[in-house]
């Protein structure tokens, strides 16, 4: 499994606006439906689950990155948002310090073993110096696009 | 320095997620042992969220714990029942 292959090109953020965490996930997820991959309809109950899991222990697992996601039953095939913020936002981190990218993962409820995959994929990524790097750099979609074309080929 | 080694196998359906990864790296940072855990030939370190999160240690997944320091042993129980606890998830 590579980031291409649930990572939508059009859910891709390179200039988050917010520096609020709930407003950031607010903007991946407006992001996720526009890409066609999550429904309008369920749009502000995805919101809330995701929000609801960042009250219980932040995602903002620290190095500046954060992975807010949520499983539902509206979820047929699992897909990211990424969004690179210039300013950081306050995800009450694990370092406390302030979260330049941002990964939102949606996935089906019924496959837990593909929703582990796709946290190996984006967490081996987020661990290395480059990618942390190269994603705080970009400011536009091919930018991030590029990054993810890369990583997925291991010239990263 | 006492290094021990306790073999786990993952019982909850949903593997080791978030949730479970941080309440293990939680339980590990309390101890003053490193904590590795391997994953055939993959080793990563107890301590780290992120590192644990690449094991992807799917439902059945059979992990070895290894502790390195002077409270080892406890170490170990303490982190070998989470396992056995299915991490309070309900399956």
């Amino acid at each position: 499994m590579k980031l291409q292959d649930y990572v939508s090109q059009k859910a891709i953020v390179p200039q988050l606006q917010s520096t609020e965490r709930n407003e950031v996930i607010h903007e991946l997820m407006d992001a996720l439906v526009a890409a066609g991959v999550a429904s309008a309809e369920v749009r502000d109950e995805l919101i809330s689950l995701i929000i609801e899991r960042e009250e219980h222990g932040s995602t903002g697992f620290g190095k500046g990155v954060a992975v807010p996601h949520v499983k539902h039953e509206s979820i047929t095939k699992m897909a990211a948002a990424i969004g690179v913020s210039q300013k950081g936002v306050d995800f009450n981190a694990l370092d406390k310090a302030p979260v330049f990218g941002v990964v939102l993962l949606l996935s089906p409820k019924d496959k837990p073993d593909e929703h582990l995959q796709a946290m190996e994929i984006i967490f081996g990524n987020l661990q290395k110096d480059t990618f942390r790097r190269f994603l705080r750099q970009a400011s536009t979609v091919e930018d991030v696009v590029e990054l993810i074309r890369d990583a997925d080929a291991q010239q990263i | 320095m006492p290094t021990a080694q306790t073999d786990v196998v993952v019982l909850n359906r949903l593997g080791l997620h978030a949730r479970p990864a941080m309440a293990f790296v939680d339980v590990a940072n309390g101890f003053e042992s490193d904590v590795r855990v391997h994953k055939g030939s993959q080793a990563v370190d107890g301590k780290s969220i992120m590192q644990m999160m690449i094991l992807a240690a799917t439902q059945g997944t059979e992990l070895v714990i290894k502790a390195d320091g002077p409270d080892a042993d406890d170490a170990l129980a303490a982190l070998s029942q989470l396992f056995a606890d299915r991490f309070n998830e309900e399956e």
